[in-house]
């Protein structure tokens, strides 16, 4: 098929229309509401079930009755509308109901603006609601990658039953890029077996988040556990660019990590080794290849810092730091409230380092994190 | 090669269309590009501005702080953006709305009285295509075949009528911007 040029949140819901939702229920809100207007244009051409709900509540517990009576359902928002369906979503995820999300994030907290941003990180790797429970997280960097996330977002959500958020922001939302959309999929005709569906001739299924007796309750949290260990041992995706060679090792997502290949092209037309290692999946977080690197020193080469940037005040400097496990220095750069970094301000901050590594440490720890 | 250009106009000027038809001529030709427009409240009767990268390589950042070339089609525009057009980089401007010293010696000056020309040609809205022609063919992105040919392949149907005097303004600039050039 030949590349369109293609808004990323138009890309975003023609790869959900494509991969076959047959439900979508939502909310407007800047930076994500062509999503919706062009589900809302589509859906019905179709035959499928498109409805403006009257809040995000109401849209993401219409997307867990549809999702428990088996159908292929999504929704999308930004952050406040994302926070008004962590109710809904903890819900969900104690169904183990198959459920694909999307956050266009805005710069926040509060009503914050429209803005991209990517502070919806522990929200949406951590906590998105309430109880023990995570999300499959999915980070495109290019209108591209939106669209094959997307495909993939569904795959992933049935085959574990669980919520799976594809995580953009505002800037990807926003952008146009050539890209080629997937051909149409046919619509599931079955509905799963647990789905509900009207149980005469057959046991009834149940599906609830009410588990009064705490054994029971165990029982589901461990089973829980288990599918996440799982997702977490299978499903880690991650890129990884000019990194054989390198120094200084960048670490960012999505939006932010397109912007660093800039900076890092640069870097290396100035002489210094850098490179960049981007998670695809923010969770699971990818914990191997940090495993893998090699330790530089003033002696050996590889890498001798990593700078993780985001647009954030360091919500992912934890998961590297974690990945890292000491084995070296982790600075952060970043900028919060809507602000974009520039290619340029990632790139004198690897100067900056590339700098300090020429000088002898004085004590100990050669470099703290920044504040 | 990668051009880093800001196509940036009051809103309605449709500096964000002029940036599209290049996208799609890019596109068109094979290359890759980004266009990404501002969309915050700036939209709202300020200035309103897009970015395109155009490339051969992989386009890393889809926004840049100094663009190798930019299009102002209004006055605010040119005050913001010639203090950050890359040296050697090109400003082209729509010398019918802003009559302005030059403040720099080291970037290529390309004024287009765009309103006067499109007016001329029967609408001044396609003052964008005339400022569009000028930047094509000054800083040579892509052919300016290819960029007439997005036009006739990208304007929806209703619009059809429009593309012959689009082209026209898009030639008329392209004369214009060369003939500055020096």
């Amino acid at each position: 098929m030949a590349k369109e040029l293609l808004k990323g949140n138009v890309a975003i819901a023609e790869a959900a229309i494509r991969a076959g939702v047959q439900a979508y229920f939502g909310y407007p809100i800047t930076p994500q509401t062509e999503l919706l207007e062009h589900m809302s244009l589509r859906m019905p051409q179709l035959g499928r079930v498109f409805l403006q709900a009257e809040s995000e509540l109401a849209a993401i517990n219409m997307v867990y009755g549809a999702a428990s009576a088996g159908v292929r359902v999504m929704t999308s928002s930004s952050g406040p509308g994302f926070s008004l369906m962590q109710e809904g979503l903890s819900y969900i995820a104690c169904s183990e109901v198959p459920v694909v999300l999307v956050d266009i994030m805005r710069g926040g907290p509060g009503l914050g603006n429209i803005q991209p941003t990517q502070a919806d990180y522990n929200q949406l790797t951590k906590s998105a609601g309430h109880g023990d429970f995570r999300s499959i997280v999915l980070a495109p960097s290019t209108v591209q990658e939106a669209i094959d996330l997307t495909v993939l977002a569904f795959d992933l959500a049935e085959k574990y039953r669980t919520i799976v958020i594809v995580a953009g922001d505002g800037m990807i939302g926003q952008m146009m890029e050539p890209a080629e959309l997937p051909a149409m999929h046919a619509l599931r005709s079955a509905r799963p077996d647990w789905a509900l569906t009207g149980a005469k001739g057959r046991q009834k299924n149940v599906i609830s988040s009410l588990r009064l007796n705490a054994d029971n309750l165990e029982d589901v949290n461990k089973r829980l556990q288990a599918k996440i260990n799982r997702i977490r041992a299978a499903e880690a995706r991650y890129e990884q660019v000019l990194t054989d060679d390198a120094e200084i090792l960048i670490v960012a997502f999505g939006t932010t990590a397109r912007i660093a290949k800039t900076a890092i092209r640069e870097a290396r037309r100035q002489g210094i080794p850098a490179g960049l290692l981007r998670p695809i999946t923010l969770f699971p977080f990818p914990n191997a290849p940090f495993k893998e690197l090699s330790v530089g020193s003033q002696q050996a080469k590889g890498v001798k810092a990593i700078l993780v940037v985001e647009m954030s005040a360091g919500q992912m400097v934890e998961d590297v730091q974690l990945a890292v496990q000491g084995r070296l220095p982790v600075r952060f750069y970043g900028r919060t409230g809507g602000a974009v970094p520039l290619p340029d301000e990632i790139l004198d901050q690897i100067l900056m380092l590339a700098h300090r590594m020429d000088e002898a440490p004085t004590s100990g720890e050669s470099f703290a994190m920044a504040a | 090669m990668q051009e880093e250009m800001i196509f940036s106009g009051f809103g309605g000027q449709g500096a964000l269309f002029a940036g599209m038809v290049l996208a799609y001529a890019g596109m068109d030709s094979g290359k890759n590009l980004t266009w990404i427009p501002s969309y915050g409240p700036e939209m709202r009767g300020g200035t309103a501005h897009v970015t395109v990268i155009i490339g051969d390589e992989e386009i890393g950042s889809p926004i840049t702080r100094y663009p190798s070339a930019a299009m102002a089609l209004n006055s605010p525009s040119l005050e913001k953006y010639e203090p950050l057009v890359k040296e050697g980089g090109v400003l082209v401007y729509n010398s019918s709305l802003i009559s302005r010293v030059h403040q720099r010696s080291d970037i290529r000056y390309i004024p287009v009285p765009a309103n006067e020309v499109a007016t001329n040609l029967g609408n001044v809205k396609m003052a964008n295509m005339v400022a569009l022609g000028a930047l094509v063919a000054v800083t040579k992105v892509l052919p300016l075949e290819a960029v007439a040919q997005a036009l006739r392949d990208h304007l929806p149907e209703s619009k059809r009528d429009l593309v012959e005097p689009n082209l026209e303004a898009l030639r008329r600039g392209a004369e214009l911007g060369t003939s500055v050039v020096p």
